[in-house]
């Protein structure tokens, strides 16, 4: 029998108030212990009130190699800046 | 194509942007990452060894509790440089049998024994305090996900270091048999720890590509000097001194002159041959084989826990 435990990326939430931000990843053999491996090695001190553990084959990512045609559709529409409004400077709270 | 993308990862190595796992990069950039941060987690697993010698002898609950403490950061460290080398491509499982066959190193300094509960207070002053040094300017390493493990261990270290030199401190104001304790132990442990930095410049083969790739930011002998600079006041405030008749201030340079460790020792030890090479390596392999029948039953266990839900 392979011994080798699946692979889990694991994701932090500061605290309260903090969207969860991935800190790294782990091997476990399930998810309970992947979330309890994951309390002892990114949250020694108090780093965390949140962990999401997730199976790392379980996540799609967008692919580097195409990622200025990928995110090209943002690149043109400058109009979706507030800079882009030139206002008089002596209109308040614009 | 092919140098379109080496000119992007180019300009984005000069630009001191990072690397990211999927980017394409030169296979010499990728396997001397996964060498160099292989050899750096494999330090870390090896490196509790040492310490963990002596927690069920540690003087006083206190002393017990920091000490298991920092043996349980070594660990983590280790854990959060495998996981940057994965990203990589390496694997886990081939990684600890490069290892505990001897076909990756880690760290020499580590092959020294600790004789004395005072060489847990000189590892954490001299030898967590050489790693610092080595290891801040690695927060800016060129590859991103090894950049950010070491902005972790650093924060982490600065409790090591802290640790260790207040347990000196203590020593130090204690009985004139426990004062000796100290300076015998910063005698033995003070030239490998000037070693940690590596050979000398004019020897060290890797540091040219690693700097232009900026995966190394300084040099062994600038990380060196740097060391020793940091460490005379330290030294001096604590009331020991280092084992060097040719260690003094250089009022022109603004640094301190030193003398050089004896690097056929460090070259010996490398290959193998010093006090511990042997055991360390040993132990390491002894904890992993005792411990299979732990994963085989884990995984075992999560099996029979998917059928059933599968079942169900």
């Amino acid at each position: 029998m392979s011994t080798s435990w699946p692979l889990w990326e694991v994701f932090v939430r500061g605290k309260r108030g903090l969207n969860h931000v991935h800190v790294g990843s782990l091997h476990a053999p399930d998810a309970e212990m992947a979330l309890r491996n994951a309390r002892d090695v990114y949250t020694r001190r108090n780093e965390g009130v949140s962990i999401w553990v997730v199976p790392a084959t379980e996540i799609t990512a967008s692919s580097p190699d195409e990622k200025d045609p990928f995110f090209a559709p943002a690149g043109d529409k400058v109009y979706r800046h507030p800079t882009f409004y030139a206002i008089p400077e002596d209109v308040p709270h614009l | 194509m092919a140098d379109d993308l080496e000119l992007r990862f180019e300009r984005t190595v000069q630009s001191e942007s990072r690397i990211e796992p999927r980017d394409w990069m030169p296979d010499g950039y990728r396997k001397t990452l996964i060498r160099q941060i292989a050899q750096h987690a494999h330090s870390e697993i090896i490196g509790m060894q040492p310490e963990g010698n002596w927690i069920s002898r540690a003087p006083s609950l206190r002393r017990k509790a920091i000490l298991l403490a920092k043996v349980q950061d070594e660990a983590g460290h280790g854990l959060y440089l495998y996981s940057a080398t994965e990203t990589l491509g390496a694997d886990r499982e081939d990684l600890t049998t490069k290892l505990i066959e001897g076909r990756q190193k880690y760290s020499s300094i580590f092959n020294y024994p600790t004789l004395t509960f005072a060489d847990v207070g000189v590892i954490g002053w001299l030898v967590d305090g050489a790693a610092i040094c080595n290891q801040v300017p690695l927060c800016r390493t060129s590859y991103g996900p090894y950049a950010r493990a070491m902005i972790r261990i650093c924060k982490e270290e600065s409790f090591h270091q802290r640790q260790g030199y207040e347990l000196l401190m203590t020593m130090m104001r204690g009985t004139q048999q426990q004062k000796d304790m100290v300076q015998d132990s910063v005698n033995r442990w003070w030239w490998p720890a000037l070693m940690m930095f590596g050979p000398p410049d004019a020897e060290s083969t890797n540091t040219e590509q690693s700097m232009a790739w900026r995966i190394k930011r300084d040099t062994n002998d600038e990380l060196r000097q740097k060391f020793v600079n940091m460490s005379m006041p330290q030294a001096e405030a604590l009331g020991v001194t280092f084992p060097d008749p040719d260690i003094k201030w250089n009022e022109e340079c603004g640094e301190y002159d030193f003398g050089q460790p004896d690097w056929d020792e460090f070259w010996q030890v490398v290959k193998g041959g010093g006090v511990c090479n042997e055991q360390r390596i040993a132990h390491r392999r002894k904890a992993h084989e005792d411990g299979a029948w732990v994963r085989e039953a884990a995984a075992a266990h999560a099996a029979k826990h998917e059928r059933k839900e599968g079942a169900a």
